[in-house]
């Protein structure tokens, strides 16, 4: 691992279909695939997952009693080739408008029939330099690693759900 | 001379974001980090010594120099997580792209009767 910045997370997959069809399904039909468990919002079945379909729309989920949890905002729109989108949730799993890393996928067409789809999380060492600056209020030692050990906890209980 | 508590706090935690901001262009000896805050050096190494704990930074001799620098180790359970949510999702997502290539949506179907 190089010495400065954490490496963004990079992922692949090819699905045989068009870029068109790809990019509609990743952006319109998030609630059909986003996995289930993954929600900020425990208390109420999720109806549906939107990125609003435009640079600057929000992106959030809302659940079938119509309560809305923002994850973050699309912040880049390019139908149907390339989407970037700023999730905002912090080491808490909570939604900080004043903190964001981009997630951008990309559609490209490999023979006609199928889609390379190519997905970047990056800036993630702003969790670091946010986990600091978030401690204003409750600021000891204690709380501050308490906070870097609760994130923990909570990935350490999503991954092995 | 006295600050309100909580403003005290606060710049402390921007000092450690400063750092950290810092750490991030390269690594650094305590001198070159403490290089126009508004911190005294014995306060900067108590900050290095908490980012050390959290394993956001790492402490390194050469010589008589300690050179400090980001660890990576303290965000890779995030990282980690990040990696196979994604993971996770992508399948999800191509699995869902197989679905309705199998079974392409018939319009009758999403047509809805309205009810009252």
């Amino acid at each position: 691992m190089q010495n400065s910045a954490v490496p963004p997370v990079r992922k692949s997959i090819a699905v045989s279909t068009s870029p068109d069809r790809a990019f509609a399904l990743f952006t319109g039909g998030m609630h059909q695939w986003w996995p289930r468990a993954h929600t900020l919002n425990p208390k109420a079945e999720r109806a549906a997952v939107i990125a609003e379909p435009r640079a600057g729309g929000r992106w959030f989920e809302r659940a079938v009693d119509g309560t809305e949890c923002t994850w973050g905002q699309v912040l880049t729109w390019e139908p149907p080739h390339r989407v970037i989108l700023g999730w905002q949730l912090d080491e808490q799993w909570q939604y900080n408008p004043a903190f964001l890393t981009e997630v951008e996928i990309r559609f490209e067409s490999k023979d006609g029939k199928s889609t390379h789809v190519t997905l970047e999380h990056r800036n993630l060492e702003r969790y670091g330099v946010h986990a600091a600056t978030l401690r204003a209020g409750l600021d000891s030692d204690e709380g501050w690693m308490g906070g870097l050990r609760g994130f923990a906890a909570v990935a350490d209980s999503a991954a092995a759900s | 001379m006295s600050y309100p508590t909580s403003e005290l706090l606060a710049l402390a935690s921007e000092t450690r974001a400063t750092i950290l901001q810092r750490l991030e262009a390269g690594p650094r000896t305590v001198g070159e980090i403490a290089q126009g805050l508004p911190v005294s050096r014995p306060a900067i190494s108590q900050h290095l010594r908490i980012l050390e704990q959290a394993k956001l930074v790492t402490e390194e001799y050469q010589g008589t120099r300690h050179i400090y620098r980001i660890d990576p180790t303290g965000l890779a359970t995030l990282r980690t997580w990040l990696d196979r949510f994604w993971t996770r999702s992508l399948d999800a997502f191509a699995a869902e792209v197989e679905r309705q290539n199998q079974t392409p949506p018939s319009h009758a179907k999403q047509r809805r009767a309205s009810r009252p």
